[in-house]
């Protein structure tokens, strides 16, 4: 039976390095959560510790009502998928996929049924009696994958299971896992550093940095609302433009970047605005115009290029150099004058750092 | 047909070389059969009457035995000590200091005669054991870096995700390591096994001080013989030896192929 998955102020060490700093994480029934970040920054770690491979310094880990913080790996009862398959070289995929059945002690015709029935639905029941050394990268995914699903976990991890497939392949493949993960209705936590892998299946995505989960919420949320500047700059907000509030009037704000433009913004379509804080904004989100009144930042256009759906401008402003989209139908020439506008729906204004 | 030429020069060396490899043994096999009563090559008449000698010698059969049950029991031990040790090595490398493995390789590095005169100084005088006991030591300290670095060079290439895959899956650690680990080092295990016992029953220098009254082993027994007498028992003891290493490694050959030792 899928279980829901509790972490509460996990902390972890080696040696005297603080790895995991009160990370607390829940998982709900069939969700599939997704532990974002680069290298180092405790996502790996805290699957160790979920596992039972690593010992946290304090905090608990549950799954439904049983404690699984002290309990020895062997008794997690965790699906896992590694990143380099961990297929067992000298047992045939067959075997492979059977041998957490035979840990439970399932009798051997009733494995054997058990483990066809999942190679079939993974799409490799011909491969069976193979060496897992005969097969191609993502064939012996899949073998992992019917491994670590055909003992019917509680729970089901993966780390980072599609870094050493290719492009092609891994966009197939994590098609396939989200099915899978979704038939069964499998609790999942799911590593990765691949912002658009784990966003595109992820209900919902944990992004972390230094040992600490920095946002923790749904993939549409963190794109389009990031809650502060690093997951910000993390999801693809290039300009970050710190600024202070010099004046007040009702909902309307005028607010100075660092180098002294002027900017008036209403709270009204912006939210709440502190009076220090950061507008963090895509290419997109800064409109680029030539209409001397906008309400925008003053910059001299810089070097012009083509994405398909707009032109994009490295932008000089007295706040330094911006990136702003400007219309297929007006392309400007380097050195012109142009104002960047904010655009309310795809800005944020966040608490500088 | 095309045929690719070879250099008339590299044929030459190689031809050397095996001349090289080849030839004591050749001449030890000719000697073995002579039917002389001196060691001489090219044999003089055919005979196997000094392979019939060896085992009127009752002090050859003696050390015969002896030097087997050496080889094996050092063998035996060094790979309990040894396995653990490498696979601990390679498991918790990065925990481990450095130097560690270097303590392993040491009975190397230590030339046999000082291994040999320091066990004989320190155990058998010192502690008054028994003249097998201290062979059966000696022997093992003298075996022990070969299964160490031999099992090290299988682990070292061993993913220990893998182990980790089997833990998750239910198998307990001790029965992981018996299941999973040893079936995919097997083929390491049995080359230092090789390595290991053909080190012992070959063993001169450290034996040298450590055998005694009553308890021999065979190059010992070789070289005591040659003191004495200069007949072709000699050769066909050494004929013998070869041809029990010889046995080994085709047993092995047989059943694993010996691919793996250039692994």
């Amino acid at each position: 039976m899928t279980q829901a998955l509790t972490v509460q102020n996990l902390t972890a060490h080696y040696g005297a390095t603080k790895v995991l700093e009160d990370l607390s994480l829940s998982v709900g029934k069939g969700e599939l959560v997704s532990l974002l970040g680069a290298s180092g920054c405790g996502k790996t770690t805290t699957l160790r510790l979920i596992a039972g491979f690593l010992e946290p310094t304090s905090g608990s880990i549950r799954l439904g009502d049983k404690d699984l913080t002290r309990l020895p790996a062997y008794k997690r009862d965790i699906g896992l998928v590694f990143q380099n398959y961990a297929l067992f070289p000298h047992l045939s995929v067959l075997d492979n996929v059977g041998f957490g059945l035979k840990q439970r002690g399932v009798a051997p015709g009733d494995r054997e049924k058990r483990a066809r029935a999942m190679l079939e639905r993974v799409g490799l029941s011909q491969l069976a009696d193979r060496l897992p050394g005969a097969l191609s990268g993502g064939q012996k995914q899949r073998v992992a994958l019917a491994r670590a699903l055909v003992i019917e976990p509680p729970l089901l991890m993966f780390d980072e299971p599609l870094s050493n497939l290719d492009a092609k392949l891994r966009v197939d493949m994590r098609v396939e896992i989200r099915q899978l993960q979704r038939a069964n209705g499998t609790t999942s936590v799911y590593v990765t550093h691949d912002q658009e892998e784990a966003f595109s299946i992820s209900d919902r995505v944990a992004i972390m940095n230094a040992g600490r989960i920095m946002q923790f919420d749904t993939p549409e949320t963190l794109y389009q609302r990031p809650a502060n500047t690093f997951v910000a700059r993390f999801v693809g907000f290039e300009n970050l433009v710190p600024m202070t509030v010099s004046a007040r009037d009702g909902a309307e704000v005028t607010a100075v970047t660092d180098g002294g433009s002027q900017l008036k913004l209403s709270q009204d379509r912006f939210g709440a605005i502190p009076d220090v804080f950061v507008l963090a904004a895509r290419a997109d989100g800064l409109a680029v115009s030539t209409d001397a009144n906008a309400e925008g930042i003053p910059a001299t256009l810089g070097l012009r290029t083509y994405l398909g759906r707009a032109y994009q401008y490295q932008a000089d402003t007295a706040a330094g150099q911006l990136i702003a989209n400007g219309s297929l139908s007006a392309p400007l020439e380097p050195g012109a004058l142009a104002k960047l506008v904010p655009v309310p729906d795809q800005c944020c204004v966040l608490k500088p750092e | 047909m095309m045929t690719s030429r070879i250099n008339p020069l590299l044929i030459l060396f190689t031809v050397l070389v095996y001349i090289f490899l080849m030839g004591p043994l050749i001449i030890v096999l000719g000697a073995s059969v002579s039917d002389t009563t001196y060691l001489t090559f090219p044999p003089q008449g055919l005979t196997l009457r000094w392979f019939e000698n060896i085992f009127e010698i009752s002090a050859f059969k003696r050390t015969i035995i002896t030097s087997l049950e050496l080889a094996f029991l050092a063998t035996g031990l060094a790979l309990l000590i040894g396995i653990p040790a490498a696979y601990a090595l390679n498991r918790y490398r990065i925990k481990l200091p450095s130097w560690l493995s270097t303590v392993f390789v040491l009975p190397i590095l230590v030339p046999e005669i000082v291994l040999g005169f320091s066990l004989l100084k320190s155990v058998a005088v010192g502690m008054q054991t028994p003249i097998f006991l201290t062979l059966l030591v000696g022997h093992m300290l003298l075996v022990l870096p070969y299964c160490v670095r031999v099992v090290s060079a299988s682990l070292a290439s061993f993913d220990f995700s893998i182990e980790e895959a089997a833990v998750s899956l239910g198998s307990p650690p001790v029965k992981t390591f018996f299941t999973i680990v040893l079936p995919n080092v097997r083929s390491g295990v049995i080359a230092a096994f090789i390595l290991a016992f053909i080190t012992s029953i070959n063993d001169v220098s450290t034996s040298l001080f450590l055998t005694g009254p009553g308890v021999s082993t065979l190059p010992i027994q070789i070289l005591a013989h040659v003191e004495q007498f200069f007949d072709p028992t000699i050769a066909s003891v050494s004929v013998l030896l070869m041809l029990l290493t010889v046995a080994v490694m085709s047993i092995v050959e047989r059943t694993l192929g010996l691919t793996f030792l250039a692994k």
